[in-house]
């Protein structure tokens, strides 16, 4: 696989040095002439001077044999660009785009882009996993359906608690799949009255989200 | 109209002026608090603090009832991300996008945006004062 990598920051020197470790064909582009040397000293003739957003680069790259492109610069707009580019100028079959701000997601994937990588949000989900209270997971994202299942605890402070599902005046665009309680597995019905420190496996629009998690947290 | 203007440099601040004094709704976004000093004091719109990439920070900004969104940070690809979040996340009707490089103006002016070229048109200026009465050769 031919993979072009534009941004020499430690995520591109790093991608680089295993992408070439397992035996693909890789070329980094950077900007900056004294990071340039640094990684020409490491990685040796792969790397290549330049703006990953310059039509003129790309083309010096061989971009159109490219069979992935990934930005991985510290900038989105920056990433955006050399992506779009990648796939409108050069027809790249697929693209790669690290974002910093969580919310570029929805908005790169509009724009063009076939995947996101946060670093923010990756975090995020390893933090929420070690949460001991009021936790909230995101345990997958259904990218094509819009929907993400989550798994969270019935806070005693929550309205939840106590009370049966139908009467529980969920957010639209969220389902409760699974209850869990005392490890057993319940398929709830309209009739499950939910307990405090309940387990629930749910499905929800990223836009319902914060307000299914006040909802299980208690807050009002 | 309801105009925002993103980037308060040169262009950005004489921009936001015109409109302003034309008795349009202006609001001026920039990430440097400091850039806001080049609005006269006539200047009667509003001023946001923040990235025009990021789309809290537009909707602070009205986005959502804008009428026009002209990007003219010193950055081509701050404008054109931010131009496209304008226009195709929000659907402002009226985008226009300065972008300096003239390969990167090419490629998205055939994508669809609205792009203003200042190289390119300050180069034919240019050539156009220099042999103004020479005849074409």
């Amino acid at each position: 696989m031919y993979v072009v990598v534009v941004g020499g920051g430690k995520v591109g020197y790093y991608l680089t040095k295993t992408l070439i470790g397992e035996g693909h064909e890789v070329l980094l582009i950077e900007k900056d002439k004294k990071k340039c040397e640094a990684l020409v000293h490491s990685l040796g003739s792969v790397v290549v001077r330049g703006d990953g957003c310059e039509a003129s680069t790309l083309t010096e790259v061989g971009t159109g044999r490219a069979d992935v492109v990934v930005a991985v610069t510290g900038d989105d707009e920056d990433n955006l660009i050399v992506c779009q580019m990648a796939k409108k100028r050069f027809n790249v079959p697929r693209t790669i785009a690290r974002i910093n701000n969580p919310k570029n997601e929805r908005i790169f994937k509009i724009l063009g882009i076939d995947v996101t990588i946060s670093s923010t949000d990756i975090i995020m989900s390893q933090i929420e996993q070690e949460l001991p209270v009021h936790s909230f997971t995101h345990l997958l994202t259904l990218r094509g359906a819009g929907l993400e299942i989550v798994e969270t605890q019935v806070a005693p402070e929550s309205r939840l608690a106590g009370r049966a599902l139908r009467d529980s005046a969920l957010p639209a665009e969220c389902a409760i799949s699974l209850v869990l309680r005392d490890g057993k597995p319940i398929i709830p019905t309209g009739n499950l009255i939910l307990e405090s420190g309940d387990l629930v496996i749910a499905v929800t629009s990223p836009g319902s989200e914060d307000e299914l998690r006040g909802l299980f947290r208690g807050k009002t | 109209m309801n105009i925002i203007v993103l980037g308060c440099g040169r262009v950005g601040a004489a921009l936001a002026m015109m409109l302003d004094a034309e008795g349009h709704s202006v609001t001026v976004i920039d990430q440097n608090s400091d850039a806001f000093r080049r609005l006269g004091a006539g200047y009667k719109g509003n001023m946001v603090l923040g990235t025009g990439i990021d789309e809290d920070v537009l909707r602070s900004a009205g986005i959502e009832k804008a009428d026009a969104f002209a990007a003219v940070t010193n950055g081509d690809n701050t404008n054109i991300m931010a131009s496209q979040i304008a226009s195709m996340i929000f659907h402002v009707p009226r985008v226009v996008t300065r972008i300096y490089d003239p390969i990167r103006e090419e490629t998205y002016r055939t994508l669809g945006l609205d792009t203003i070229c200042p190289t390119s048109i300050g180069a034919r200026l240019f050539k156009e004062r220099l042999l103004a009465g020479i005849g074409d050769s």
